[in-house]
């Protein structure tokens, strides 16, 4: 049996879930779901839907929201109780941190965002590195496999069956409710939205060269109605908010046309805005790594070019 | 307030990636070390916390022996002192790492009031060190950190998980790990940089265990992408991404 821990918030899915069940039916077609917390029992369709025959619910008074040292001890229960072969996750945030309390109270090692698992005797498993650039090749010695699933390594397939929901009451010791949350959501939830809900991004990177020329960036976005966006130089320079910054540390973006200006395209960067529809680079530098990842380039100075476009665009529009 | 930071030399890589002959390691002959940027974080806020109320700021790392540049380079920025655990060069695995973080803490004579680390490491990025760290410790953990407030022995978190941002409070002793974007890492300015030769750094070789989590071996992933077409040079070559804007849909 494979144990899948579905996150949620507050009973709204993580979607990357979905994946999980669906690695965890490669390796069994016995598949229980878990999910912490009561307003998990919400999900019991679509756990049924993906495959899932039985779902657990975990529950205990102090789980409300997320306390992933409290989920870590309720998986560990469960674990113990059920004996599944392995323990899966979506290799979100919340899913490697809420596996990596059980793997710690286990005592087992954990292998994170897993594109391929083969399990046995040790488990086999590939899993990313450095932002999925590179892979690597591992062995898992343990019985019980804890591992995440790498978020875009599986798509969602459904395969329904009957589902029986089961709650379980957990036991969690002191420690695991150290942490208390005091609120969410608020003004700061709305930090980097403007740059993930933006259909056009106009990005600066340290070619940019200071503050001040940003407000060529600033005047091209506000004619595409689009958002400005940078590189991770520009925000530790301090000429840009960190909301501002694209890449594997800062908001990974999608547009449907980011145009990279005075950025050299390190793979961090890459990380953030490789889903763009369209790439659109201006760079001094023909050379630039940037230029193998973008659909269409000018070589060009930034401070030429920008004004100039932005004028161009100007005259479309009568 | 007595804090320490876990920091981990990682290569600096650029856009891509070469790996030595038998594909266990990257080739880092033309690559230069650092840390990665959320570790900087970490040690900024470190410094910072320890202006505003005094106490030390240590550093530990377990890496080779050359990872003595990186805790100089931090040392330079305003930490105390550095921990170095020496491997022979080796990734250890996170169990093992985290073996020896704790049992290096714990020969400590300061009982550190904060431990921070970096949301992940750059290269292997396992997700746990600073899991198991805390429960060996017995202390709360809360992670991915962007916002921290320590006041009375109370330290107050904005975390980001997903789209959700949420406030968290937890009592000290506690280790809480930070992401890019808490604060602006400061450069090591020339007086720090001498200041940082004299400080000291404390040896220690740590017995390596056989590691759970193998690493048997690595490749790079494919990029699909296939290149830009150049449109031209300069402002010359305007009207032409005009007209891509146009085809694209983004000009009506
Ligand atoms: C773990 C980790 C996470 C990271 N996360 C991120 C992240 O989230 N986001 C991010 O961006 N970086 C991130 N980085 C940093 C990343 O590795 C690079 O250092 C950074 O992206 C480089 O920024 P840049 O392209 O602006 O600067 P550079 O690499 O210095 O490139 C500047 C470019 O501007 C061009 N240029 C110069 N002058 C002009 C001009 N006048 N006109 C046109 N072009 C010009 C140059 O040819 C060059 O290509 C991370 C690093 C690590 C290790």
């Amino acid at each position: 049996m494979i144990l899948v821990l579905v996150d949620h918030d507050r009973g709204e899915l993580d979607p990357l879930s979905l994946r999980a069940l669906t690695a965890a039916r490669k390796l069994s077609n016995d598949i229980h779901a878990v999910v912490i917390g009561n307003d998990g029992a919400a999900l019991s369709a679509i756990c049924g839907e993906y495959g899932a025959s039985i779902l657990h619910v975990a529950q205990h008074p102090e789980i409300t929201d997320y306390t992933p040292a409290a989920s870590g001890r309720a998986l560990a229960q469960l674990a113990n109780s059920l004996k599944p072969e392995a323990v899966l996750a979506a290799g979100s945030p919340r899913g490697n941190e809420q596996l990596a309390h059980l793997a710690t109270i286990l005592d087992l090692p954990m292998a994170a965002e897993c594109s391929e698992i083969t399990l046995g005797d040790p488990h086999s498993v590939v899993r990313a590195r450095w932002a999925a650039n590179l892979m690597e090749q591992a062995l898992v010695h343990s019985g019980l496999l804890i591992a995440t699933v790498l978020a875009f390594a599986v798509e969602a397939e459904a395969s329904p069956v009957a589902i029986t929901v089961s709650n379980v009451d957990v036991l969690l010791e002191p420690i695991d409710l150290r942490v208390r949350i005091l609120g969410r959501g608020g003004e700061a939830a709305k930090s980097g939205a403007s740059l993930t809900d933006a259909k056009v991004i106009v990005s600066g990177g340290r070619g940019v060269g200071g503050p001040e020329a940003f407000s060529l960036l600033e005047e091209l976005a506000a004619l595409l109605d689009g958002a400005v966006g940078c590189s991770r130089v520009v925000t530790s320079s301090g000429w840009r908010p960190h909301a501002e910054q694209v890449g594997q540390t800062g908001t990974k973006v999608a547009p449907d046309l980011y145009i990279a200006a005075g950025i050299s395209g390190a793979m961090q960067h890459i990380a953030g805005c490789k889903n763009s529809k369209t790439i659109v680079v201006i760079n001094t530098d023909p050379e630039a790594p940037i230029l193998a990842y973008a659909d269409y380039a000018i070589i060009g100075d930034l401070h030429k070019v920008l004004p100039a476009l932005t004028q161009a665009i100007k005259a479309t529009k009568g | 307030m007595d804090i320490l930071v876990c920091l981990k030399r990682v290569p600096l890589a650029g856009s891509t990636f070469l790996l030595t002959p038998d594909s266990r390691d990257i080739n880092t002959d033309f690559l230069g070390f650092g840390i990665s940027p959320h570790e900087e974080n970490a040690v900024e806020a470190g410094v910072q916390l320890v202006e505003q109320m005094g106490g030390t700021l240590t550093l530990l790392t377990l890496g080779p022996t050359d990872a003595e540049e990186q805790l100089r380079t931090q040392l330079a920025i305003g930490a105390t002192r550095g921990i170095l655990l020496e491997t022979e060069g080796e990734d250890w695995d996170p169990q093992a790492t985290a073996a020896a973080l704790v049992e290096a803490i714990n020969a400590e004579e300061t009982k550190f009031d904060l431990i921070l680390f970096g949301a992940e490491s750059a290269d292997s990025a396992g997700y746990q060190i600073h899991i198991r760290v805390a429960h060996a410790l017995s202390r709360p953990i809360v992670t991915n950190v962007k916002t921290m407030k320590i006041e009375n022995g109370i330290a107050q978190c904005e975390r980001a998980v997903g789209s959700v941002r949420e406030l968290y409070e937890t009592t000290l002793p506690a280790v809480i790990t930070v992401r890019d974007g808490l604060n602006i890492p400061r450069y090591p300015s020339v007086p720090g940089r001498i200041q940082a030769r004299k400080k000291p750094i404390e040896h220690k070789k740590p017995e390596p265990r056989v590691p759970k989590l193998e690493k048997v071996s690595l490749s790079v992933s494919p990029s699909n992408s296939t290149g830009a077409q150049i449109l031209g040079t300069g402002v010359e070559a305007v009207p032409a991404l005009v007209d891509v804007l146009r085809t694209i849909g983004v000009l009506a």
